[in-house]
């Protein structure tokens, strides 16, 4: 691909809102997306997530608020005319063209000579890795090899940024895997400012620069994906970002920057986080769980009710005075039995302290 | 500065300053001594109330230039107001002055007065509406789309022109005070008349309303040509029927073909003396009767007439579906009819339900076949004639039945929709599109064939009775060969100054091309247009709009035509006599159909394919041109050729816009047909439809198939190619 030196643009959102007569599907979110950084919009679906990428797209007006391309106000500006590109869920691509001419379509619809965007189109296409594919239908290809050119048409362009909606969720998990990483390294190496809706926390932690988890139409949490994981805001973002032991507790003795955490019989010393309520949810890791057959005052007694062997680890479903606890035990040589007592170590960086009730942190 | 605001002032500026302003010769001077007077001399030389108009074109100049913020402000401003300030000058001051009196006590008298706008008054016209659609479009209207806002725009303005005010013209003629009777109370006693409503032929000796005459035929038409459509729409895409190419043609030539000649046809072969009916009083000793007049002749001959136009739209439909779909169906076994039943089916319905409503309406408000085969059945369409034109000369009754007749098109319009829901039935995704289309299930396919091949075996009778007709002296009487009538409809002689058309069907025929050739384009872009804005876009009012889309084709031609010379034989629009009022109506009768093929294809197209193709910079237009019109080819052809036929084969609303100048080819023919001249009107008939045959295959090659997978080997795959034949 030919460079012209054009420098990515940022997006910047600012108290933007959409609604669909009384139905508010995005609520005045404000956000900022920094040049040459991938951006992950995650999810459940409903949640808003796409609406909000599809206005970067300018496919949907904003109702309010006021939407910012490379420090241009483009809010009132068509989708023709805004210097961003998208890859679909669906691919879309154009069922009566063949490869070379759905890459070049982009190209041709702004002028550009007939040898220079084929060139420009096959350069794209060998850099998706689909050289000599340039005469087939779409509907000659595998999904892989349709999205790979939906990739490479939104690429040609050269867009300020390039927008990613849930590319990957028609693919199988092997190639899913193997493209979202493909992404990645196209988009560090031609620096391009890219957002990317996902319901996949997965997904989402293997791409992002940075998060923005939505719920409800609000962003519930943003930040990077270490951020996301290790420190959530909220029961959701906890939940969400693959944090199933979600369990009643309370904190004492707090001063001097500590805390206790009491959850059933056991009691943790922790730092103490800003939370204005005693009362909290202890968010606990699966894999920051260990099943061990001796306790101690860090500890919580258990029951275990099954225990499941899959080589290079161990899953357990516990009974537990504080409820059902998921556990993933990466060490397989000290195996407890199904059905036997046992007790629940935590590892501290697997365990996130939220308020038990709302959305986000006080 | 977009470059489509500088073209729109420039053209509003040309239209205002230098051309005509008026259609006819004013006293107001001209310009530069030469050229007609302009908006801008006759604005200083006696008419101040064009000058308004300079200031609207002048408003948004600094803004444009300047790229200032407010263009949109000043745009919509200036746009809107001109186009106010056009209405109320418009209908304010007439041929001498002031139009109504009161105005004329209000504001003094006035000397002079204004005749119809010509070009420079269209000009500017367009361009203060478009003035409008941009300054909106720059506000954030439609996404900032300057196409999709031009657009509503436009056809919201044409159709508001062109259908609605008619229509009220129409109207107003209904409330006109009547026997004593004030306008509401007048109203309510036409709108209420027992020979409308009444229903005797159930409980008495009377006969029925003419309401339930034409529900009933509508009803039976409607079913009657769906199913029929359907059979062959299946045959052609789902048999390996050995002659679909020759049914195609079959299924192609009633729609070539103007009403009456069909009814004919249907005559010479049922009537007391045709030839069937001849053959059985001879050969069995039946007494003929006239049982051909009334209900089953119109039947027969609706149903030959509109067959065709349900099989156009309904091979588009099942053509659209996707053959995965069927296949993913049989994976999840389900048996060929399960699968039919269960998902090809309700994938149709749709389809079905818009070819449905089609025929019901055409059978509503078709004229020429109820004329020619009515007796003593009456129908709206035909009682409207006679109320217009007869003896009685009514408009007010004419207009009331008109009423009726549009209350009941838009009762069933409603059912419709509530029938086929609100269901997604995209089939053609972004993904390309594989397998192969399920062959049906033999019961099924026994049916399908049993159905459209008797009927293509009738079909392909008549038209050989038609062509065989123009070379008799005289049908049932003498039956020697001649070519009498072809020399007189079509001689041609060399005299001294080269080649003389002395024929006397050229006149007709040659204007006859015209209009349809210009009416059939445009009437299939704004019609596609139309369903692109109904299918892909969101606005408000957007539900009134496709109403008043519908509205031209609910109301009967014969309306049309005598609204149409009420509503422009006057200022500010005359335009009655030209050949262009005939291509307006044409258009705007003829776009629903249009309209219908659109919407049908359209919900089938993924949505997301054209907001790509926004993404990737295209704008609405190169989309519309590069996506979504090849994808579309099957309604293209299918509005196309409806559109420039029906531009040949309408009788109804013709009748009342040719001139001596302008004379039409189906005007000529049933003024033959008046005179007795059957050789000559069959001859040209004849003619007409070899020639309309021609042009269609011209149009189809012309426009191509949409391609979307590779053929390849096998029978099925074969399928894409012959739909092209």
């Amino acid at each position: 691909m030919t460079k012209t030196g054009k420098k990515p643009g940022g997006v910047e959102f600012r108290s933007v809102s959409r609604r669909y007569g009384k139905v508010t599907a995005v609520d005045s979110i404000s956000f900022q997306v920094e040049p040459g950084t991938l951006v992950t919009l995650l999810g459940p679906s409903g949640c808003g997530k796409t609406t909000t990428l599809r206005m970067i797209a300018g496919l949907e007006a904003a109702s309010e608020g006021t939407i910012l391309i490379g420090g241009r106000d483009v809010t009132l500006l068509p989708a023709t005319d805004r210097d961003v590109t998208m890859v679909f869920q669906s691919y879309a691509l154009f069922p009566h063209m063949n490869v070379l001419d759905n890459v070049a379509f982009g190209l041709e619809v702004s002028g550009v000579s007939r040898a220079q965007r084929e060139q420009q189109a096959r350069e794209g296409l060998a850099m998706v890795g689909l050289d000599g594919y340039e005469m087939r239908l779409p509907s000659e290809l595998s999904g892989g090899q349709q999205q790979r050119v939906a990739v490479a048409r939104a690429l040609v362009l050269e867009p300020e940024v390039l927008l990613f909606d849930e590319p990957l969720s028609n693919l199988d998990a092997k190639l899913r895997r193997k493209m979202r990483d493909d992404i990645r390294e196209l988009q560090l190496k031609l620096g391009l400012t890219s957002v990317y809706v996902t319901h996949d926390q997965e997904e989402a932690l293997a791409v992002s620069d940075k998060i923005i988890v939505m719920n409800k139409a609000v962003i519930a949490q943003e930040g990077t994906p270490v951020d996301l994981y290790r420190r959530p805001v909220s029961r959701f973002v906890a939940d969400f970002m693959g944090i199933s032991n979600l369990l009643d507790g309370r904190l004492e003795a707090r001063r001097d920057g500590r805390a206790r955490v009491v959850f059933g019989e056991a009691v943790l010393d922790l730092a103490d986080p800003p939370l204005k309520d005693d009362e909290i949810t202890v968010a606990v890791r699966p894999q920051a769980i260990r099943v061990r057959t001796e306790g101690g005052p860090a500890s919580l007694p258990v029951r275990v009710r099954k225990a499941t062997y899959l080589g290079s680890h161990l899953e357990y479903v516990l009974d537990s005075s504080v409820g059902e606890l998921f556990a993933v035990d990466p060490d397989p040589h000290e195996a407890v039995a199904g059905g036997a007592t046992a007790f629940a170590h935590f590892r501290e960086e697997g365990v996130a302290l939220v308020p038990r009730t709302g959305a986000t942190a006080a | 500065m977009f470059r489509s605001h500088a073209i729109w002032l420039v053209i509003g500026w040309i239209g205002w300053a230098i051309l005509p302003w008026y259609a006819f010769p004013t006293t107001y001077p001209p310009l530069l001594g030469a050229l007609p007077a302009s908006g801008l001399t006759a604005g200083f030389g006696g008419a101040p109330w064009l000058l308004p108009f300079g200031l609207c074109l002048a408003l948004p100049v600094p803004f444009v230039v300047a790229r200032s913020r407010h263009v949109g402000a000043a745009l919509v401003v200036a746009g809107g107001g001109g186009l106010a300030w056009m209405v109320l000058e418009g209908f304010a001051l007439g041929l001498r002055g002031w139009s109504h009196p009161f105005l004329a006590d209000l504001f003094g008298p006035i000397g002079t007065g204004q005749v119809g706008m010509g070009w420079g008054g269209a000009a500017t016209a367009l361009a203060l509406l478009f003035f409008l659609t941009l300054g909106l479009a720059a506000r954030g209207a439609m996404k900032g789309d300057r196409f999709t806002t031009g657009a509503i725009g436009f056809l919201v303005a044409t159709i508001l022109l062109f259908v609605f005010w008619p229509v009220t013209t129409v109207f107003s003629q209904a409330m006109l005070p009547d026997d004593g009777l004030s306008g509401p109370a007048a109203l309510v006693a036409r709108l209420t008349a027992r020979d409308i409503w009444s229903l005797g032929c159930f409980n008495g000796p009377t006969r029925c309303g003419v309401v339930w005459n034409s529900m009933l035929l509508g009803i039976a038409c409607g079913l009657i040509t769906t199913v029929l459509g359907l059979a062959f729409a299946l045959v052609a895409t789902r048999t390996a029927f050995p002659f679909k190419k020759m049914m195609r043609l079959l299924t192609v030539l009633p729609i070539i073909t103007p009403p009456f000649v069909i009814g004919l046809a249907v005559i010479l072969l049922f009537g007391r003396n045709g030839t069937v009916t001849l053959f059985l009083t001879q050969n069995f000793g039946l007494t003929g009767t006239r049982w051909i007049y009334g209900l089953p002749g119109i039947l027969l001959t609706q149903a030959l007439a509109f067959t065709p136009i349900a099989f156009l739209m309904l091979i588009g439909v099942v053509q659209g579906i996707a053959p995965s779909m069927e296949e993913a169906a049989q994976t999840l076994r389900a048996g060929r009819w399960q699968t039919f039943r269960r998902v090809t089916w309700p994938l149709m319905r749709p389809g079905l339900a818009n070819a449905f409503l089609v025929g019901f309406i055409e059978s509503l408000a078709d004229f020429g076949n109820p004329l020619v085969m009515g007796g003593g059945y009456e129908v709206l369409s035909t009682k409207i004639f006679y109320a217009v034109v007869g003896a009685q000369n009514d408009p007010g009754r004419a207009a009331a039945l008109g009423i009726v007749l549009l209350a009941l098109c838009v009762a069933v319009f409603m059912i419709q929709r509530r029938w086929v829901g609100s269901g997604s039935y995209t089939t053609v995704g972004g993904k390309g599109f594989s397998g192969t289309p399920a062959e049906l299930p033999k019961p099924l396919k026994w049916l399908v064939y049993g159905t459209a091949v008797p009927w293509a075996a009738f079909t392909f009778l008549l038209y050989g009775l038609i062509l065989y007709g123009g070379f008799v002296e005289n049908w049932g009487r003498n039956n020697a060969f001649t070519l009498r009538h072809y020399v007189t409809a079509f001689g041609l002689d060399w005299g001294v100054d080269g080649l003389l058309w002395t024929g006397r069907v050229w006149n007709s025929l040659f204007t006859t091309l015209e209009v349809a050739g210009v009416a059939a384009p445009i009437t299939a872009a704004m019609g596609l247009i139309t369903a692109y804005l109904l299918v892909r876009q969101r606005f408000a009012g957007q539900a009134t709009f496709e109403f008043m889309t519908m509205l031209s084709f609910a109301i009967p031609g014969t309306v049309v035509g005598v609204s149409y010379i009420l509503a422009f034989n006057q200022p500010p629009i005359e335009f009655t006599g030209t050949a262009a009022i005939l291509v307006v109506c044409f258009v705007f009768r003829n776009m629903p159909v249009a309209i219908r093929a659109g919407v049908a294809s359209m919900s089938q197209l993924d949505k997301n394919l054209d907001e790509c193709a926004l993404t990737l910079g295209a704008t609405s237009t190169q989309t519309i041109r590069r996506v979504i019109m090849p994808l579309l080819r099957p309604a293209i052809v299918a509005s196309l050729v409806y559109a420039f036929v029906r531009a040949i084969t309408s009788v109804s609303a013709v009748i009342f816009l040719v001139s001596a100048r302008h004379d039409m080819a189906t005007s000529y023919i049933v003024g033959r047909v008046e005179l007795g001249e059957f050789g000559l009107a069959i001859a040209y008939s004849s003619a007409l439809i070899v020639l309309m045959g021609l042009v269609i295959l011209v149009i189809q090659w012309l426009v191509g198939e949409r391609r979307i997978a590779r053929p390849s080997t096998g029978v099925a795959n074969a399928r894409p190619r012959e739909v092209a034949a």
